[in-house]
């Protein structure tokens, strides 16, 4: 048993070889095919406020996962441990449950014939060395360019400066083994506006794969207290029926909910209000939304999904049509599709947009909201009824007149993503979903 | 007084040559110029989780964690890092990096350990072994079997059992020492039905700090599933909920989500000492209706938000937060009750050994009070009544917080009547529960179900309250 040292592709072998001997120790107590992932992580967070360090933490994980079957039973088990022990302890606890589970037609690993041979290079690690101390610093200037901004940022909630790296290899009795290093940075701000009685906080941040690609430590202070400080005298406004324009924060949010909603762990349970939607018209025949999950660099790209399989660039709604479903091996087999490449979830899915940013959609919104918060989990995607805690501001004649707490904004996902009048140039990007703004005809706004 | 540092400390320590004698020592290497506390928190923790779908057990999953956490304090400074290995050499590695932190001041050493003493709340039993996987197996189908022949409108069916075994070993600076097993178990069912092309889900479930046998008590099992099965039924018969401002009357036990959100985690200590929360600097003061009084009781037995002891080895207690609407007390860690001049509450919870401990609810509740609930009802002309609720979400700096309704009717002229869709309810904490104007006879927990989030952390929690009535609070319908 070789022990793995470092992060760093140097530890790749030492990885792909833990995962051979799991296999080969699960082939050796009985089971008849199996799955295996193993993973080694570190990081780095540190956390700054009013001008003082609050934490400095240091994150070192391990840890290895088996999904192993015996004949159509299946079982799983996960450890934190490492070293000969815990893999036959682990092996066996994995096995000891799929002997009790019952029979399953349609659990397995893929198809041989479908693992993924060439995996593309994406370029995702980025290590990025960085004591403590100028960690601290990145954070503290960022906290001081934000309490600086505004004499009413009076307090703060923390600034933390985070680094990560992890590396990961997946491994199957079909033949697949996949590995790759990865990193995450990521610098966020949050901060507390006082006036006439009222507190409010906002936040900024951002979060990339190069430590020094990450927007300067001052802007992101100062969008941070900006932020803060325009929420400041926010109100309800009356109940009412108006248009309403998710920032494009939060609209990735809105397509997120419909990626749940075409997945096929939700159709095959029946949880889903777009059950044999395949091929109908669900969104403006403008609209479409793809996958590319071979971006270099990009937060959301993998080169294999969960079962091993390629992943591959492709539309899912295209003029505003459904293509396809999100699926996985077991749940295609489940609704007798061929598997998509999801297994684990789409990897960084584009929504097509106009050329009008966000102050061009409000104009064109003329008089509604504008959703630049939302709370709770209000969703029921059996139904697609959707209800949730909102704040934002209060537009008229095509401009932000106040700021708007303590509303609920209310529909039904199936009338609001047939409702899209357009998607803002105004692209997010720190996430695994791209979308601009979204402007919708028509929710219910639910206030005083 | 808990006897269990014999085999806490054989599982945790002795694997790794290590034993209690040599926590002074390691505390030691945490010690030092500028550190005013340091701890050193030991885990091991085994979990299960058994899902039964499509009218068979799919699959299960085991899990083994196990780890240290090493912090170091200075001032409102942390340095915190940790280590899946228990071994002196990983130890002095995560005490150095913790440590590094501080730079003036100082505690000398520790010598002496003394043990906390506590009496603990639940036995010791490993859960996960106290039944068969046979019989497991066997329970979960024998469930999905008798749903679905409750209903031929059942469509689909997911059973799912889960249980978790803790042992926990913390060592602080301060000379103190606590241990704890924690048994915790979970079984959960949730069904859809359909009629007329109309589909609605329910779910239902229920545990605590106790063995899976609670489960086969009193029919238990198949009780969550009835419960589930009648909530999806009520939900097919669902109108859209009203949009607007309208009195609305929660019913006893999980409605108590309400105060975990609009009171609860605004009287955690870390946000009032940074005076990031709207109740900050408030005690004494009133805050909510007089019919108010809320508490934080660690201290039930077998209820799944309870802790014999506290994840920083302070026994855990009952804190009343709020008495008659007027502001008593916040919950507190050791750090921030340090910070503040108070005492700990025993409220330091942490997810895990990977993460730091922070003030966190138990089982926060609202006591009783003296209408009946009928009577409450009654004094409604056109509201709401919120049968049972989803999850929620508090902005504690504003105040303003949301939960969901997963079962709720009509409120007309005194009686309920139509049952209406789920919706999402916002307010603002002191302003809600200034609005509270009636207080049931009727205080009822939670059936075991609740977890709480704060900065990525997940605990095990429980709510409570009985039947009560808000007179204005916002409803986010689609309807009239």
């Amino acid at each position: 048993m070789s022990e793995v040292e470092g992060i760093g592709p140097q530890a790749l072998p030492g990885l792909q070889e833990r995962v051979a001997q799991i296999i080969d120790e699960a082939r050796r107590q009985g089971a008849s095919a199996c799955e295996v992932s193993v993973s080694l992580e570190q990081g780095l967070s540190t956390t700054v406020r009013r001008g003082e360090v609050e934490t400095v933490e240091f994150n070192r994980d391990q840890g290895f996962g088996i999904t192993l079957y015996v004949g159509q039973c299946k079982g799983s088990a996960s450890t934190t441990g490492s070293g000969p022990q815990a893999i036959r302890e682990t092996v066996a606890a994995a096995l000891a449950i799929a002997r009790h589970a019952s029979e399953d037609t349609y659990a397995g690993l893929a198809d041989a014939a479908l693992m993924a041979r060439e995996l593309p290079e994406l370029d995702l690690y980025h290590p990025w060395q960085i004591s403590p101390e100028q960690a601290i610093e990145q954070a503290l200037t960022c906290e001081a360019a934000a309490f600086a901004s505004d004499p009413r940022i009076r307090n703060a909630d923390g600034t933390s400066l985070n680094t990560h790296q992890g590396c990961r290899a997946y491994g199957n009795s079909n033949g697949f083994i996949g590995s790759y290093c990865s990193t995450r940075h990521s610098l966020s701000c949050v901060m507390i506006a006082e006036a006439d009685g009222q507190m409010q906080r906002d936040y900024f941040y951002d979060v990339n794969r190069i430590g020094q690609a990450l927007l300067d430590p001052t802007s992101i202070g100062r969008r941070a207290a900006e932020r803060a400080v325009r929420r400041l005298g926010a109100r309800p406004v009356p109940t009412c029926e108006v248009p309403v324009l998710f920032s494009a924060e939060l609209a990735t949010g809105l397509f997120g909910h419909f990626l749940a909603a075409i997945s096929g762990a939700n159709l095959y349970r029946k949880a889903s209000y777009l059950e044999d939607s395949l091929g109908q018209v669900l969104f403006p025949e403008w609209l479409t939304l793809d996958e590319r999950p071979h971006i270099q660099r990009a937060l959301g790209s993998a080169a294999y999904d969960g079962d091993g399989l390629a992943t591959y660039a492709k539309p899912f709604v295209e003029n505003g049509r459904l293509l396809s479903y999100v699926l996985g091996t077991y749940s295609g087999r489940k609704l007798g599709m061929a598997s998509t490449a999801n297994a684990g979830g789409v990897h960084n899915l584009f929504v097509s947009h106009g050329d009008e940013d966000q102050a061009a959609l409000i104009r064109r919104m003329g008089r509604g909201l504008l959703v630049t918060e939302l709370m709770g989990q209000g969703l029921n995607l059996v139904t697609g009824d959707y209800s949730r805690g909102a704040g934002g501001y209060w537009v008229e004649n095509g401009e932000i007149q106040f700021p708007v707490q303590e509303v609920t904004i209310a529909g039904n996902l199936r009338d609001m993503f047939r409702q899209i009048v357009a998607v803002g140039s105004d692209v997010e990007t720190r996430s695994n979903i791209r979308s601009g703004s979204v402007l919708l005809e028509r929710m219910t706004v639910a206030g005083s | 007084m808990s006897d269990w540092l014999l085999p806490v400390s054989e599982r945790l320590l002795t694997p790794g040559g290590l034993g209690i004698d040599d926590l002074p020592g390691l505390l030691g290497e945490l010690a030092g110029p500028g550190i005013d506390a340091a701890d050193l928190y030991f885990q091991d923790q085994v979990s299960e989780s058994w899902v039964l779908e499509d009218g068979i057990v799919k699959e299960g999953g085991f899990h083994l964690e196990q780890g240290v956490g090493v912090r170091a304090l200075a001032g409102e400074k942390t340095g915190f890092a940790y280590s899946n290995a228990i071994t002196a050499e990983a130890l002095r590695q995560a005490a150095q990096a913790a440590r590094s932190i501080a730079r003036s001041g100082g505690r000398t050493p520790v010598e002496v350990l003394a043990r906390a003493s506590f009496a603990p709340l639940y036995a010791e039993g490993n859960p996960l072994d106290a039944m068969s996987r046979a019989d497991k197996v066997e329970l979960l189908k024998r469930v999905d079997v008798a749903t679905r022949a409750l209903d031929p409108r059942i469509k689909q069916v997911t059973v799912s059992l889960a249980g978790v075994w803790e042992h926990i070993l913390v060592a602080a600076l301060d000379g103190s020492l606590a241990s704890d097993i924690r048994p915790l178990v979970r079984f959960n069912v949730s069904v859809i039905v359909e009629q007329n092309g109309r589909r609605e889900r329910g779910g239902h479930g229920g545990g605590g700090r106790t063995g899976y046998d609670y489960f086969l008590d009193q029919d238990r099992a198949m009780g969550y599933a009835r419960e589930a099965l009648r909530q999806a039924l009520v939900n097919l018969e669902a109108l859209p909920a009203p949009a607007g401002t309208l009195p609305v009357v929660l019913g006893p036990g999980w409605s108590g989500v309400l105060l975990h959100e609009a009171v609860g985690h605004g009287l955690e200590g870390d946000f009032n000492r940074k005076g990031s929360s709207a109740y900050s600097g408030r005690i004494g003061e009133r805050v909510a209706s007089p019919l108010c009084t809320i508490v934080d009781d660690g201290t039930l037995a077998n209820r799944r938000g309870s802790l014999s002891v506290d994840d920083e080895g302070t026994p855990t207690q009952c804190t009343t937060l709020i008495e008659n609407g007027v502001l008593k007390g916040y919950m507190q860690d050791k750090l921030n009750a340090r910070l503040m001049g108070v005492a700990a509450t025993g409220n330091g919870r942490r997810e895990s050994y990977a993460h730091l401990p922070m003030p966190r609810m138990t089982n926060t509740y609202m006591l009783a009070g003296e209408s009946e609930p009928e009577e409450i009802i009654r004094s409604v002309k056109k509201g709401i009544y919120c049968a049972n609720l989803g999850g929620g979400q508090v902005d504690i700096t504003s105040g303003k917080f949301v939960f969901s309704t997963s079962e709720a009717y009509l409120i007309e002229d005194g009686r309920i009547t139509a049952p209406v869709k789920g919706a999402t309810l916002i307010g603002n904490g002191p302003e809600a529960m200034s609005r509270v104007s009636m207080v049931g006879n009727d205080l009822a927990l939670d059936s075991g179900v609740g977890t709480c989030g704060k900065d990525g952390q997940s605990v095990p929690v429980g709510v409570g309250q009985p039947t009560l009535k808000i007179d204005g609070i916002t409803v986010g319908g689609t309807g009239a």
